[in-house]
Parts: structure tokens; sequence; C-alpha cells
């Protein structure tokens, strides 16, 4: 009797299991299939695609790759260097001064510091859009179009990244080892730079990867700012793509653009995944 | 200067540091953020937009802008109901799937009958997708679901199609395209979040659940929701705000027009318009303050969630 009844809770338990798989197995499936084809798609020649689908690849990759670097409207090349100094330097600069500004409203006692803190925690919200229609008339009033610095400058002010750094700091710095380093006579400044930053090292690893993520990705205020062609960045290049008249193209560059444009991000991920999935948790609020 | 204290030389305020190390934030702050939202808000009640070579304005009109946008009637301009409405529907369609397959998710990974093997694999592989550029993404579903694109030419040679589906020129196809890509995009990450929610409850609540031979539907509609009630909240409602904000997907997909008949332009595809040439900065100051109204009513809700819990 009761061995039965185990054996058909181990089968109830082992169909569960299955279902359960095949559930995560599609859904995997359905995250990879389309940047698969897009893989694959960037394999063949313009000729190959028109002829039919097919899901194995083909051997014209780096005959797409040339055409793609060398193209001659779409300067990917260009596109990928500034896009690649607008998101690094953003990434230097918004996991440097969100970390400098929640030690200054952690470890300091001022009059504003608590209301310094809510101001920052209210703002956090605001979308970016919102001061975008300010951001434009003063960037066209002071001739500051196709200037990159503009869009790498307010990452100095990112309350997200201050929020995370706020936490991380309340959870690993202690105030004694502030205070015994001031015994030992360093400055203040001295002592953020040479004691605290190294603690936060894997907070400021994580929030540079989400950081160059974000503006390697980021469509909306580039695309207004940047015309030149030699400003522009690649999700603009990728845009323009789309706006261009679709028959004349050579297909297989197409898609070898579009593989171009995620590689970076997709090279980072593979390497790094298991600290990119800790950050995604840790940012958010504790239960 | 201030009064020198009598309890010792160890007494060395730094509050002036506190404000030192702040600084940049809030010089940054205040000119690149702070001064154009205002700019914003002040625009909204001007008439102020370019014509060809001309500028007209600024000239105050008051609420103008504001009776423009609202209006159902007026001589070129679509109701901003319209956009607001599909950026809701739009949000929903991705945002629903997504929660309900999320949950279910969050669930499988964290049961400890299960006990579901590669976990990492899986996490890595439906976490992937929201880290593509999103205009790339969109790119890439209008070549793959073109006339002349791979997904047309299986169907036909397999025979489900006997013509090209023009995909990108019907409502329901475009918007389930840009939900299908919301979805993938977001799911993975709101799996993650939820996760984290249930593995943050008291173990010994699910154990003595158990002992006392509860079924799992009782536990999860008995424990696991109502204590995962703060999170799910923050997680749903910074859901909605991202949904707010939808542009990229739309804008690439439809190629910035809305297709077909401006059944899938956005609210931010609409200011997008207002930037563009016309750079008609009185009717985009009022759509951003509209935007902004929203998204301080919905992170209000978010503050309301959390704060009960501090202690």
């Amino acid at each position: 009797m009761k061995s039965n009844a185990n054996r058909s809770a181990e089968i109830k338990l082992l169909i569960s299991r299955i279902v359960v798989y095949a559930i995560l197995g599609f859904l995997s499936f359905l995250c990879l299939f389309f940047f698969y084809l897009m893989f694959v798609n960037s394999t063949r020649s313009n000729a190959q695609l028109q002829s039919g689908f097919t899901l194995i690849p083909r051997e014209n990759l780096f005959n797409n790759f040339y055409n793609a670097w060398h193209d001659g409207d779409i300067n990917i090349p260009v596109g990928m260097k500034n896009s690649f100094i607008i998101a690094m330097t953003s990434a230097i600069l918004t996991s440097y001064f969100s970390a400098l500004t929640a030690y200054g409203t952690y470890v300091y006692n001022f009059r504003f510091k608590k209301f310094v803190h809510l101001f920052i925690l209210a703002i956090m919200m605001i979308p970016s859009q919102v001061s975008a229609v300010g951001f434009i008339q003063l960037a066209f009033k002071y001739n500051l179009t196709n200037k990159l610095w503009v869009l790498i400058v307010p990452s100095i002010a990112a309350p997200s990244v201050y929020f995370y750094m706020r936490q991380y700091l309340e959870a690993t710095l202690p105030i004694d080892m502030v205070e015994a380093a001031r015994i030992d006579g360093s400055s203040e400044f001295k002592i953020f730079n040479e004691i605290v930053l190294p603690i936060m090292r894997p907070a400021m690893a994580v929030q540079m990867i989400f950081s160059f993520v974000g503006s390697w990705n980021n469509y909306f205020m580039p695309a207004l700012l940047l015309n030149k062609p030699d400003k522009k960045t690649v999700p603009i290049m990728i845009a323009t793509l789309r706006s261009a008249d679709y028959s004349k193209f050579d297909m297989g560059k197409v898609y070898m653009l579009m593989v171009m444009a995620i590689l970076p991000v997709m090279v980072i991920y593979v390497i790094l995944s298991k600290s990119i999935i800790k950050g995604v948790t840790s940012g958010s609020v504790k239960g | 200067m201030a009064k020198r204290k009598s309890s010792g030389n160890r007494s060395i305020s730094y509050a002036k540091w506190g404000y030192i190390f702040i600084i940049p934030f809030f010089v940054v702050y205040a000119i690149f953020t702070l001064y154009p939202q205002i700019l914003t808000i002040y625009n909204s009640f001007f008439e102020y937009y370019r014509d060809g070579l001309t500028i007209v304005g600024p000239r105050f009109v008051g609420l103008d802008n504001y009776k423009t946008l609202f209006a159902t009637n007026h001589a070129g301009y679509v109701p901003i109901f319209k956009f607001l409405g599909n950026t809701i529907w739009l949000w929903v369609l991705g945002a629903l799937p997504q929660f309900v397959v999320a949950m279910m998710l969050a669930l499988f990974f964290t049961s400890t009958r299960l006990n579901i093997k590669g976990q990492q694999f899986f996490k890595t592989v439906i976490y992937m997708p929201n880290l593509i550029m999103a205009s790339a993404f969109a790119m890439l579903f209008f070549s793959l679901f073109s006339q002349v694109g791979p997904i047309n030419q299986f169907l036909i040679s397999s025979g489900i199609a006997s013509k090209p589906i023009n995909f990108l020129g019907m409502q329901v196809s475009v918007q389930t395209l840009i939900a299908l890509m919301n979805f993938l995009m977001w799911f993975g990450n709101t799996t993650i979040l939820l996760m984290a929610g249930i593995q943050g409850i008291d173990e010994a609540l699910f154990e003595s659940a158990r002992l006392d031979g509860s079924t799992s539907t009782q536990v999860f509609f008995n424990i696991t929701m109502p204590l995962l009630m703060p999170i799910f909240i923050y997680v749903f409602i910074t859901s909605m705000i991202g949904g707010i904000q939808m542009f990229d997907v739309p804008q690439v997909l439809t190629n910035g027009y809305g297709i077909p008949d401006n059944t899938s332009t956005t609210l931010i595809m609409y200011l997008n318009n207002f930037l563009g040439i016309s750079k008609n900065y009185g009717m985009a100051g009022a759509v951003s303050v509209l935007l902004f109204i929203i998204t301080a009513l919905l992170s209000s809700i978010v503050f309301k969630s959390i704060n009960p819990n501090r202690k």
C-alpha cells in the first residue's frame, strides 16, 4: 500500500519535472532562436538569403564582415568608436561619482544630510525624457549638438547608481575604519580613494557594466543630438538602416551590421554573466 | 566662525567634506537635468516652434498647448488619448504574459520539491535579451518578418501560407511583435527579481506549512504571495514606469510612423516627433509634463509600498 502511494507520488513528480523542463526549454529556445537566425543570416550572401530559409550557417561570414566594415553610407567603425568612447567614460564617471556622493551622505554628518538622501531617492524615478525638451533646446542654443561630452557628463549625476552604492556602503563599510584612517593622519580624499574605493570595487564593477551596456544601447537622446556622420553612434546607424530603401540592400551586410551592434555587449555578458545576474537583484529593494 | 568646543581637540567638524563630496553630483544635476526640466515645464506654456526657417514664438499662451493636446477635433492633431492608450495597451500586451511566466519560473526555480538543475544556465539565457540593443532587436525583427524575410520564406516553403504575410502592415501583427519583443526583453529580469523575493521569505514558514499538510496552492496564496507583495508591487510599478517610456522598439520597427495608422505610436514617439525638424518646444513640453505627472503618481505608489517595510 505504502510503496504504491510512494510510487504514484514519484510518478507525479517525474511528470511535473518533465513539464517544467519542457517549458524552460521552450523559453530558452525563444530567447535564442531569433539571434541564432541573425547569426546564420550574417554568414550568407545576398543571393543565398533571397533563395530561402535555412538554419545552417554558410561560408560568407568574412565577406559580409568586410563589406559591413567598409560600407560607404554606414561607417560602423566610427560608430563603434563613438559608442565606445561614450559608454566607457560614462561608466567610469557614473561609478566613481556615485560612490563619492554615496560616501558623502553616508560617512559625514551635515545639516541637510537626510534631505539630500531623500531628494536623490525622490528624483530617481523621473524619466530622462522629461528633461529632454529643455536639454535639446539648450544644446541647440549653445551649439552643443554633435559633441560627445554632452552625452557623457550627465552620467555624473545618476540617482539609481547612487542608491546602489549607498546600500553597498551601509552593508560593507564600518565607520570605525574611516576614523582609524583619520587618526593615522590620512586626508579625507585619500581615505576615500585609497581605502574606501578598493572596498567598493565589486559594486563599482557591476555598475560600470550596467552603465556601459545602457549607454551602448541608448538611442533616444543621441539620435536627437548627433547628426553628423562622424559623430553618430551605433544605435543611430542601425535605425537609419530601417529608414533606408530596403530593397537595394545587401542583406548579408545588414545582418552583419546587427551582429556587430550586439556583439560587444554579448562578449561582456558571456564572460561576466554570473556577476551581472547577481547585480540585477542587489540593486533593488530589500524585502 | 563656529564656537570652539571645549570637549577636546578630536571634535573637528568634518561636515564640510560631506558638502564637498556631494557637490559634483548636484552641480551636474542642476545644469544637465534640473534646469532642462524647469525649462521643459516653462516651455509648455508657450507657443514656440520652427516653421521652415522661421522661428515662431516664444509667445505665452497659457494652457493652450494642453488644450491642443487633449482636443478631440483640433486640426492637424490626434488627441493624446490615442497615444496614451497605445502605450498602455502595448505595455499590457507584453507585461501580462511577462508577469505570469516570470512568476511561474520563479516558483519553479525556488521549489525544493522540483529541484531544478542547470538554473544558472537557464537564468543566463532568459536574461540575455535584456542586454540586447533594443533598436537592433527591432531592426532584426523587421528583417526577419519583412515580406521577403526568412519567416515568410519559411511559411511559404512549408506550405503554411500561399503568399507573403505583411506582418508590418497589420495592427494585430505589429502590436504582437512589439509585445513579443518586450516580453522577451523583460521576463528574465522579472523572473530574477521575483525569485530573489521568494528566497527572502523565511524558509521555516514553508517548512511548517508543509508539516501542517498544506497543498502547494495554499502555500502560494497564503504564504508566498502575501509576503512577496511589496517586491511584486515594486517590480510591477517599475515595469509600468518603463512601459510608459516605451520608445526604441516601436520607433525602429515602424520607422517612427507607428504603422499602421498611428496604432503603435507611443507617448515618447509622439514627443520625439515634436523634437524633430519642427522643434515644437511648446507642445513637446506639454507632453513631457504629462509624462512627469504619470510617473510621479506611479512612483508614489512604489514609495508607499516600500516604506512601511522599513524599520
